[in-house]
């Protein structure tokens, strides 16, 4: 799994439950817009969350630039896109791919967030790793 | 001296108006040292995010559920929740949450189930309450812990298990308040969820089909009792004496309907059957019923 990805389920794992979802609401708070030059009809919506959310892979000079988003009111599927923005952005292709389908689990956000909308989370990666499969193809 | 009702014209059309509080009320309620108000939500950083006043945050997944089996949490731990959240048994409590209060009447469903007595909603939920452009905070109260007592869950009165769901079948009505494709049969697993869906789809026999939603107005807030009763009385005919049962996929949707029929409708004897379609749906050899086949088995 790539560096910046393992750091960040790290420092979930490593705090102390009660202060779990707080770095997760701060992954929400830190998601950057969608820049103006992304074309909008470029984003696609992930149909497995609850709210309204996109996703968009952009591919340059053999590097992965990740484009997220999603309403205010979902903050939980923000921090999801956060921690993907973060740990994935930059990325190569092949580390994109090789991310574990599961690298969630780790976190140990299991006992905070209920199965069924802690996997939004590997439905997100799916579809990233979808479009980058597509647009390295 | 109990805490006085709303006494808004609106809810006095309701059967019981003293289940639900509008927003104008809790405006002038947030300071009453008798009322507790709870946000209960399906986004577990929503309360985190921005909350009511002085409102604590009770999440359904971790707070009411048990963490290894799928239950509910026993007396005991019920209780310690309450003392935490600074809630004496003659609290008022009064649930708020976003989607339209489905985690604030499951919440309320569950307080219900150990006896808790003065539990409202706020009509129109975390959305009204927002629309209207009124205050919130990040500031995460520390009520000082009470002493709740230990009480018993009853289980049997407003929750049905799978088994009295089987017995139930062909001699009281039964509500289905999922969506149409979900009644239907049509949906069957999401996308990239198989190992979370059911196994099979459709409904259980002789439910009748009213999705949740159609109880609600577009902001949130309850459809007038008149509406209400056009709907469940009117089209599918339920009777206030019936023995009524209803169910979704978790539960929670059906806690939506459960209070309507309960409370705003007055109906004497309504089940939620939590354990809903995630549990029949993967139940073998309990019957199914799906447009185009003939029940099996």
């Amino acid at each position: 799994m790539r560096a910046q990805l393992q750091e960040i389920v790290d420092e979930f794992a490593e705090t102390p439950k009660s202060l779990r979802l707080a770095i997760l609401l701060d992954f929400a708070n830190n998601l950057q817009p969608v820049p103006d030059t992304i074309d909008r009809d470029a984003l696609e919506q992930v149909h497995e969350c609850q709210t309204p959310f996109f996703v968009a892979a952009e591919l340059a000079d053999g590097r992965v630039a990740l484009h997220f988003d999603a309403p205010p009111e979902a903050p939980t599927t923000r921090g999801y896109a956060g921690v993907l923005a973060t740990g994935l952005s930059g990325a190569t292709v092949d580390e994109i791919l090789d991310t574990p389908a599961d690298f969630f689990v780790g976190m140990g956000l299991g006992e905070l967030i209920s199965p069924l909308r802690l996997r939004g989370m590997g439905a997100i990666l799916a579809r990233v790793k979808r479009q980058v499969v597509e647009k390295s193809g | 001296m109990a805490v006085p009702n709303d006494p808004n014209p609106k809810l006095a059309e309701y059967a019981h108006p003293e289940r639900l509080v509008t927003t104008e009320w809790l405006a002038e309620h947030l300071d009453d040292a008798k009322v507790v108000v709870a946000e209960s939500d399906e986004d577990v950083l929503l309360y985190d995010t921005g909350h009511i006043p002085g409102s604590v945050k009770i999440d359904w997944h971790a707070d009411l559920n048990d963490q290894v089996a799928r239950d509910y949490v026993d007396a005991e731990g019920f209780a310690a929740l309450m003392a935490a959240k600074g809630i004496t048994r003659d609290t008022t409590i009064v649930f708020y949450g976003d989607n339209f209060n489905w985690w604030a009447a499951y919440a309320l469903w569950v307080c219900s189930l150990f006896g808790h007595a003065d539990v409202r909603l706020l009509d129109g939920g975390r959305q009204k309450w927002l629309e209207e452009g009124r205050p919130m905070t990040t500031d995460v109260p520390s009520p000082a812990a009470t002493e709740y007592p230990v009480v018993p869950r009853d289980d049997a009165t407003i929750r049905a298990f799978k088994e009295d769901v089987l017995a139930h079948l062909g001699t009281g009505p039964l509500v289905d308040v999922r969506s149409p494709g979900e009644y239907n049969g049509e949906v069957t697993h999401m996308a990239d969820y198989p190992q979370e869906g059911v196994l099979r789809a459709g409904h259980i026999p002789t439910a009748a089909s009213v999705p949740w939603k159609r109880a609600a107005d577009d902001d949130g807030s309850f459809k007038s009792a008149a509406d209400l009763r056009a709907i469940y009385e009117g089209e599918i005919g339920l009777k206030h004496d019936d023995d009524v049962v209803a169910y979704c996929r978790i539960g929670e949707r059906s806690s939506h309907t459960w209070f309507v029929l309960t409370h705003l409708l007055g109906f004497e004897k309504v089940r939620n059957y939590d354990g809903s379609w995630c549990e029949w749906g993967n139940s073998v050899r309990v019957p199914i019923e799906k447009p185009g086949y003939p029940i099996r088995p």
